[in-house]
């Protein structure tokens, strides 16, 4: 699909989206939104790239293989789940809260990490799954 | 620390998986840390197993959320021992799969995706929340479905279709199962569920919710009427696999059935005679099943079934005798059964066939294998001192109890069956002269290998033969482990007073 106006607009959608995977990450835990759903817009982002400009461009914007993303992810809301173990003698993925709130982005805790883990989680399936499926096709 | 002591076998596979994931495409890597970290988690489990059995039933409240609201994770000793008993299978199969898979096959996962099952094992052994079980069992099915398709043969597509459809089937009448109860009772922990399902007045619809958990459990334990995916698929993918699957699959499903019709569903004779009259079935046709087959993994795949009886059985008469029995037949099934698809696989490497007519003289050409594979298939029929012998007097000793003789002839019944095949396998494989085996061009032949290689096939046989041996010889051992269990089990307040006295002082 080489089209002008999908072209020209992914290029400006792709900071777009990713931006607004992060607030739908960020917006989590007590709201709707979390990991899984930033890390499916996130992806989308790339799939409509990839749309517009071939998957060969979106593999090299991305440099890494996405499949990466997938066991970092894993660990990093493994690490969140044991901090308490590690860290206070506490029962396994008891939630760690910063006392004070952070400017924009709100209380920080475990769960967050655990959230970002799971949003790296997906982008990784999700692309990996549609980037194997459009190279075969 | 000891609080979260339980916890650590299953963080463990849990962070093997994510390392292995590092190591995608170095397959050696792979290979190495497999084999270490199921090594060091056999070590860690051996520490948990002695320390719960020292100090009692452990639990754990995931997220410091009190029970019935937080997800409990409990350790009373048949978990535990079940989780030893993953710890030493995966261990022998983590060894065999790193000679005996195929490189094509490693590079696309299997080490993690096994950790992964292996975890799934772990979490549904330890878990205290009906829920979460099914979260568990989704683990096990998905990790499972990988590996059963992995390298994509055309017999392997379509035994996973079969083994797919049918499990996936079993999971959702789970999680109406799981539905109905929530909505009758408002809770999801086992132990609440406990207490709240015997006030229920309504005993006619707890007994429907019973039997809704009883096919969906069914089908993953493979009980009469509900196997026929077990023999359809179990032979089809390689032997390291079907290994894991033939020790450890069916037996999550008997867990579950042990666990929630001795803690939630508990003193139903209606349900009780639904079970006997269930494991009875399956020793009858599992036995019958097992006769006709040809294929060596086919024949396991039967005696699976037919064995799985067994511990129905001892679960429906429900005395303590009984579920010792069945606890006991339980440790016993695992060891063997892994260790029986792991010889059908070496027996494969080295003849090119898994054809009983085929096959022949082995003895005259590897004497020595032969008295060694002699022991896991010995052990199997229970031909005394050897391990399958015991858990069948606790067995036989209940159904006099309980005076259930159909019980007692479908024992009786399924052992000689058992004798009648195993001996049939001992004659056509060992003893017969061979027939002719076309030479295939391209087989991975047992001779040509290394000798690492080699070593790699046979010390986890070993290694299982010997606790094989142990079990039967050290037998009075295993049985004061299963008649423990089947105290713990027998008085559900036990397990009640685990969960809900240590949530009030979490410490």
């Amino acid at each position: 699909m080489k089209t002008l106006i999908l072209k020209t607009a992914s290029n400006y959608l792709l900071p777009v989206l990713l931006v607004f995977s992060v607030f739908i990450l960020l917006r989590g835990h007590y709201l709707p939104g979390g990991g899984f759903v930033g890390g499916l817009i996130a992806a989308i982002a790339f799939v409509l790239h990839a749309f517009a400009n071939g998957l060969d461009k979106s593999k090299d914007l991305l440099k890494i293989h996405p499949g990466f993303l997938m066991p970092v992810g894993l660990g990093l809301a493994f690490m969140s789940g044991i901090a308490p173990v590690v860290g206070l003698d506490d029962p396994f993925m008891t939630g760690l809260w910063f006392p004070d709130p952070f400017p924009v982005i709100g209380n920080v805790g475990s769960a967050l990490f655990f959230d970002i883990g799971v949003y790296l989680v997906v982008v990784g399936v999700t692309l990996t799954i549609i980037f194997t499926i459009s190279e075969s096709a | 620390m000891t609080q979260q002591l339980i916890l650590y076998p299953l963080l463990l596979q849990l962070l093997l998986s994510i390392l292995l994931m590092f190591f995608w495409y170095r397959i050696n890597a792979q290979r190495v840390i497999s084999i270490l970290g199921s090594i060091l988690h056999l070590g860690l489990t051996i520490f948990v197993f002695s320390f719960i059995w020292n100090n009692g039933t452990q639990t754990l409240q995931a997220g410091s959320w009190e029970a019935p609201f937080g997800i409990t994770f409990i350790a009373d000793s048949l978990a535990i021992t079940l989780v030893l008993l993953t710890a030493i299978a995966g261990l022998a199969v983590s060894i065999f799969s790193s000679s005996a898979m195929i490189p094509d096959r490693l590079r696309f996962g299997y080490f993690p995706i096994f950790h992964f099952l292996l975890l799934g094992l772990n979490g549904a052994f330890l878990t205290g929340d009906i829920f979460n079980l099914y979260v568990w069992f989704e683990i096990i099915i998905i990790s499972s479905f990988v590996l059963i398709t992995l390298g994509g043969e055309k017999a392997q597509l379509e035994g996973a279709v079969k083994y797919f459809t049918l499990n996936f089937l079993a999971s959702m009448i789970f999680l109406t199962a799981i539905a109905v109860l929530y909505g009758l009772t408002g809770s999801l922990n086992m132990a609440d569920l406990a207490i709240k399902v015997s006030e229920i007045e309504n005993r006619a619809l707890v007994q429907i919710t019973a039997v809704l958990f009883l096919i969906g459990f069914g089908i993953k334990a493979a009980v009469f009427p509900l196997y026929f995916w077990l023999p359809a698929s179990y032979h089809t993918p390689p032997s390291a696999v079907s290994a894991i699957f033939g020790g450890l699959l069916t037996k999550v499903g008997v867990y579950a059935l042990i666990r929630v019709f001795s803690l939630i569903f508990v003193g139903d004779a209606f349900l009780d005679e639904i079970l006997l009259v269930i494991a009875i079935l399956t020793l009858f046709s599992g036995g019958v099943g097992a006769l006709v087959q040809n294929n060596i993994k086919k024949v396991f795949s039967y005696l699976i079934i037919c064995h799985i009886g067994y511990m129905i059985l001892g679960l429906g008469m429900f005395t303590e005798v009984a579920i010792a029995g069945a606890i006991f037949y339980l440790i016993h099934d695992i060891i063997v059964k892994t260790n029986l698809f792991m010889v059908s696989g070496l027996i494969y490497r080295i003849k090119g066939s898994s054809s009983m007519r085929a096959l022949g003289g082995f003895y005259s050409n590897y004497p020595k294998l032969s008295l060694l594979i002699f022991i896991p298939l010995f052990s199997l029929v229970g031909i005394p001192p050897l391990s399958g012998f015991w858990p069948k007097i606790s067995l036989i000793t209940a159904s006099f109890d309980t005076q259930s003789y159909w019980g007692l002839a479908g024992i009786i019944f399924a052992s000689f069956i058992t004798l009648v095949v195993i001996a049939k396998l001992w004659a056509e494989v060992f003893w017969k002269n061979p027939g002719e085996i076309p030479k295939r061009k391209k087989f991975d032949y047992f001779h040509k290998m290394g000798k690492y290689r080699k070593l790699g096939f046979v010390v986890p046989i070993v290694f299982l033969s010997f606790v094989s041996l142990y079990i039967g010889f050290g037998a009075e051992n295993i049985q004061i482990l299963s008649s423990r269990v089947a105290q713990e089990l027998m008085d559900k307040q036990l397990y009640i007073d685990a969960v809900f006295n240590n949530a009030q002082n979490p410490k």
